[in-house]
C-alpha cells in the first residue's frame, strides 16, 4: 500500500508530541509493508529515518521551527524572513502546491493527513487523485485553546477537513467526542486509535544526578518531587495545578514541584506561585531538551498531567517509563489506556491535592502506582497502532497490500 | 546679611552585585551567583562598572575636584555603598583614588548607610546595625573619616529610624521632603525628627532635585532645554528666606542617567559658579547644614517614606508577592548564616540583600514602569525572581552541605 502521509514535523525537528507520534506510526506502518511518502514543510536532514521517503515542501530551515510550531499559532504571522513565506498560511499554501505537483507523477492508495496544518493539502490531494482521505486528529483547535472555540480560521479549516475526510482517526475517545460534539461529525466515521509508546526509543540513557542537584538534595530530606513536562499554556491546566499544590503543601510541606517547559503562561504561573506563597517549592526550568528533559522525568516521583483538554498525552507514558506514579486529569486521553493511575477533573483542586498528599505520605502507594503503570504502558505498541490504521485505510481503499 | 543661604548637594554612589542567569541547573552545583560569563550581558557586573566609570564616575569626579579647587565655598556630600567599593577595588581602584582626592579637600562629607544597600532595617535590626557598622569601618579605613550623618537605602525613612539614628549618635539624617507629610511646611528648613533629642533632619527638595535627576534630558518637558541661569533662579526663588535647599540624587545622574551629550556636566559647572556669584549664597555638607541651623519644627513620619515613584513608599521593592517572598526567604536564613562563620557564604547572603534585586522584580509598570524598565538588566521581573530564588536555594544548600544547619525548605 502506498501512503501519502502529510505531516508537519519529525524528530529531531519537532516541537512536541505530534512529530514523535508521526515518527513511530510511519515506522510501524513501514514495518507492516507500507510504502510511505512523508511531506514536511521545511528543509532538513532526518538522519535516523531510512524507512520512508521524506519530501520537503519549502526551503525554510528548521531554525524557523518555533515559528512553524504545530501547537501555537499565535505566531501564524511573521514566522520567517523569507519574503514569500511570512505567515503560517503562506507556508500551508506552498505546502499544498508542493503536494499538487507531487501528484502529477505519483498516485498513492490513501492520503493520511495529520491535524489542521495539512488538512487543506489532504483535501486537495483527494480532489486530484480521487483516493480516500484519512484525517488523523492528534489535537483540535478546541483542545489548544483550552476548551473554547479558538481561532475561527483554524476551526474552519478543521471543520472543512473533517467533513470531506472519508475516515477520521482520533487518538482518544475524548478527541472523538470533541469531533462528534463540537464539529458535528457522525460518530461512525470516527475510529479511535490510541497512541503507543516505544521503550526502545528511550534507551541509551543514564540518569545524571547532578542535573537537578537541589531537587536530589530535597529528596534526601524526604521530599517528594512532582513534575509536569509541558508547554506552559492555558490548555495544560497549570494554574489549577498550582492551586492544588498550595493546598497539598498545607498538609504535607515536603513537596516540590518541577515545572519543565516554557510558554506564554510562564510569567502568570510564576506570579501565581508567589501569590500562593509557594514560590520556594516550585522550580521553573524554562524550555528543556536532551539531558535536562530526560532527567526531569528521572528526578520526579509523581508526574501530573493536568490538562484541561488533552487529546492523548504521550509525556505521561514517558514519565511512567522513568518510574513515576501518574496523576492524570479526566480530560486527558492517555488515561483511557491506563488503570494504575489517579484520576481527577482538572478543576478539582481538592481532589488533586488529596492525591498528591496521599502519594507523598505513603511510599507503598507511590511504588504500587509506578510499578502498576509500568505493566500497562509496556503493552501499548506502535505495531498495533499501525495495524489498526491499515485496517481503517483498507476499509476505504480498494487497493490492498 | 551673612553668607548662609546654602545648597546641600548630596550624591549617592552605588552599584549592586547583579545576579547572573542563575538557573535551576546551577543550583547546588555552581555557587557563583554574580559572575556572569557573557561579558556583553546586561548583568555582567564588570562590564557595567567599567561603562559607568567611563561615563560618570571619572568625568564627574574630575568636575567635582575642579569645582572644589576653584570655589572655596563649594561642598558636596556622598554616600558610597560597600558593594560599589568592592567592585571598584576589584576592577578599577583609580576610581577610589579620585574619591579619596575629593575627601582629602576637607569639604566632602561621607554619609553613612548600610554597606549592602539593603532594606535590613525593615527585616532585622541586628543585621541592619551590623551593616551600618561594617560600612563605617570601611569608610574609615578607606578615607580616614568618621561619619556623622545617616541615610537609609532608597531614603526609606520613618520616625523609628530617626530615633535609632539619634540613639546611635548620628547628628543628621536624610529623608524625602514629601508634601503629604510636610503640609504647608517647606522642605528648605532644618527639622527635628519626632521623638528625638539631638539629631536633625534634612529633607530633599524633590522638585529641584528631580529637574536634574529625571527631567533634564526629557525633550517633552516644557522647560527643555534647561539653562543653568534658569535653574539658578529657580533654586534662588525656591530657597527664598529658607535655610537650606537640599538637592539629593543618584551620583550616576551625572553622565549615566543623563548622558554627557545632554550637556549635564557643563550645566552643573555653570550652576555652581552662578549660585556662588551671590555673596549671600554658599554650599553646605549635610552635617554642617544641621550644625549651622536650628530646627524650626518637629516632623513626624510614622509611615515609611522613600524617594521613589509617585507613591514615595516601598512598593517598588516590596509591592508584589514575588518581592515579599524573595526577602522573606532570604532573611529567614539570618541566624543560620551568621552562625556558620563562613565569610564567603555570609557575604553572598548579604549581597543578595541589596535592594536592587527586589526592585528588578517590580511589576507596577503602569505609572512608574518606564523608570524600572530602564534600570533592570533582566528580560522581565519574572526572570529576576527566578534567578534570585535559585540563588537563595543554593545558599541554603551550602548551609546544609558545609555546615549541617538549616533545611532546604523555606
Amino acid at each position: 500500500m502506498n501512503i501519502l502521509m502529510l505531516g508537519w514535523e519529525l524528530p529531531p525537528h519537532n516541537s512536541g508530541g505530534l512529530g514523535v507520534a508521526c515518527y513511530h506510526m510511519s515506522k510501524a506502518l513501514a514495518l507492516e509493508g507500507a510504502t510511505i511518502d512523508f511531506v514536511v514543510p521545511y528543509q532538513a536532514r532526518h538522519e535516523t529515518i531510512d524507512y520512508m521517503k521524506i519530501h520537503h515542501a519549502t526551503k525554510l530551515s528548521p531554525l524557523d521551527r518555533y515559528g512553524l510550531n504545530a501547537y501555537d499559532h499565535s505566531s501564524v504571522e511573521g514566522i520567517s524572513q523569507s519574503p514569500h513565506l511570512r505567515t503560517m498560511r503562506e507556508v500551508q499554501r506552498e505546502y499544498t502546491q508542493y503536494v499538487e505537483k507531487m501528484l502529477e507523477t505519483a498516485t498513492p492508495d490513501v492520503i493520511h493527513a495529520h491535524d489542521w496544518l495539512t488538512m487543506e493539502a489532504g483535501v486537495r490531494a483527494k480532489e486530484i487523485t480521487n483516493k480516500p482521505l484519512v484525517v488523523h486528529v492528534h489535537a483540535t483547535e478546541y483542545d489548544r485553546s483550552g476548551g473554547v472555540y479558538g481561532n475561527p480560521v483554524v476551526h474552519e479549516i478543521e471543520q472543512h477537513g473533517l467533513l470531506l475526510a472519508d475516515r477520521i482517526i482520533a487518538v482518544s475517545e475524548i478527541t472523538k467526542s470533541i469531533i462528534v460534539d463540537k464539529y458535528n461529525i457522525p460518530a461512525d466515521k470516527v475510529e479511535v486509535v490510541h497512541n503507543a509508546f516505544d521503550p526502545a526509543s528511550m534507551e541509551d540513557y543514564e540518569y545524571d544526578h547532578k542535573t537537578y542537584a537541589y531537587l536530589e538534595a530535597l529528596k534526601r530530606e524526604g521530599y517528594t518531587v512532582v513534575s509536569v513536562v509541558t508547554r506552559l499554556t492555558l490548555q495544560k491546566g497549570l494554574s489549577q495545578l498550582l492551586r492544588a499544590a498550595a493546598r497539598a503543601i498545607e498538609k504535607n510541606d515536603k513537596l516540590a514541584f518541577l515545572i519543565a517547559g516554557d510558554g506564554d503562561q510562564r510569567d502568570e504561573l510564576i506570579e501565581t506561585s508567589a501569590n500562593l506563597r509557594i514560590s520556594d517549592k516550585v522550580f521553573f526550568t524554562g524550555f528543556v531538551r536532551g539531558r535536562e528533559w530526560r532527567d526531569a522525568y528521572s528526578v520526579s516521583d509523581v508526574f501530573v498531567m493536568s490538562s484541561i483538554s488533552e487529546p492523548f498525552g504521550l509525556a505521561a507514558l514517558e514519565a511512567a517509563h522513568h518510574g513515576n506514579a501518574l496523576i492524570i486529569s479526566k480530560q486527558s486521553g492517555v488515561g483511557e489506556v491506563l488503570n494504575n493511575i489517579f484520576r481527577y477533573d482538572y478543576w478539582d483542586i481538592d481532589k488533586l491535592a488529596d492525591q498528591l498528599v496521599g502519594i507523598a505520605s505513603s511510599a507503598s502507594l507511590a511504588s504500587a502506582l509506578s510499578e502498576g503503570v509500568k505493566q500497562e504502558y509496556c503493552k501499548l505498541s506502535w505495531s498495533d497502532v499501525a495495524k489498526r490504521c491499515l485496517s481503517v485505510f483498507e476499509s476505504k481503499s480498494g487497493n490492498l497490500l | 546679611m551673612s553668607k548662609n543661604r546654602g545648597v546641600v548637594l548630596y550624591l549617592h554612589v552605588h552599584q549592586p552585585w547583579r545576579v547572573r542567569s542563575y538557573s535551576v541547573f546551577d543550583t547546588a552545583t555552581n555557587h557563583d551567583y554574580y559572575d556572569e560569563s557573557d561579558y556583553q550581558s546586561d548583568h555582567n557586573n564588570e562590564r557595567i562598572f567599567h561603562k559607568v566609570a567611563d561615563k560618570s564616575y571619572r568625568p564627574m569626579n574630575t568636575l567635582l575636584k575642579k569645582l572644589l579647587d576653584k570655589h572655596p565655598d563649594f561642598k558636596v556630600s556622598l554616600s558610597i555603598t560597600g558593594t560599589f567599593i568592592e567592585q571598584a577595588e576589584l576592577w578599577d581602584p583609580s576610581v577610589l583614588d579620585d574619591f579619596r582626592a575629593l575627601v582629602d579637600t576637607g569639604r566632602v562629607e561621607i554619609v553613612s548607610e548600610t554597606y549592602y544597600h539593603s532594606l535590613a532595617f525593615f527585616y532585622s535590626r541586628s543585621e541592619f546595625e551590623n551593616q551600618v557598622e561594617i560600612h563605617r569601618q570601611k569608610i574609615k579605613s578607606l578615607f580616614g573619616v568618621e561619619t556623622t550623618a545617616f541615610r537609609n537605602t532608597e531614603l526609606a525613612y520613618n520616625d523609628e529610624l530617626a530615633q535609632w539614628a539619634d540613639d546611635y549618635g548620628f547628628k543628621t539624617i536624610l529623608a524625602e521632603g514629601w508634601d503629604p507629610v510636610l503640609g504647608w511646611r517647606s522642605p528648605n528648613y532644618v527639622y527635628r525628627p519626632e521623638g528625638t533629642n539631638n539629631i536633625k533632619l534634612l529633607l530633599k527638595n524633590y522638585k529641584l532635585s528631580d529637574d536634574l535627576a529625571f527631567r533634564f534630558s526629557n525633550q517633552g518637558w516644557s522647560e527643555w532645554p534647561l539653562k543653568s541661569e534658569t535653574y539658578t533662579s529657580w533654586v534662588n526663588d525656591g530657597l527664598g528666606d529658607g535655610q537650606v535647599l537640599n538637592l539629593f540624587m543618584d551620583y550616576e545622574t551625572f553622565g549615566e542617567h543623563q548622558w554627557e551629550d545632554t550637556g549635564i556636566f557643563g550645566f552643573f559647572e555653570s550652576f555652581v559658579s552662578q549660585w556662588l556669584s551671590s555673596p549671600y549664597n554658599t554650599f553646605y555638607t549635610v552635617t554642617e547644614a544641621a550644625e549651622v541651623h536650628q530646627p524650626t519644627d518637629v516632623v513626624s513620619m510614622p509611615d515609611t517614606v522613600t524617594w521613589a515613584d509617585a507613591e514615595r513608599d516601598l512598593t517598588a521593592w516590596l509591592g508584589n508577592d514575588m518581592q515579599q517572598e524573595a526577602l522573606r526567604h532570604l532573611y529567614s536564613l539570618e541566624s543560620d548564616i551568621l552562625r556558620s562563620n563562613d565569610l564567603a557564604l555570609i557575604a553572598d547572603w548579604r549581597n543578595l540583600q541589596t535592594s536592587d534585586h527586589v526592585y528588578y522584580m517590580c511589576t507596577k509598570w503602569f505609572s512608574d514602569g518606564d523608570v524600572h524598565a530602564y534600570f533592570s538588566p533582566y528580560d522581565s521581573p519574572y526572570d529576576a525572581f527566578l534567578y534570585y530564588m535559585n540563588a537563595i536555594r543554593d545558599v541554603r544548600w551550602r548551609l546544609m552541605e558545609y555546615h549541617r544547619t538549616g533545611g532546604l525548605y523555606g
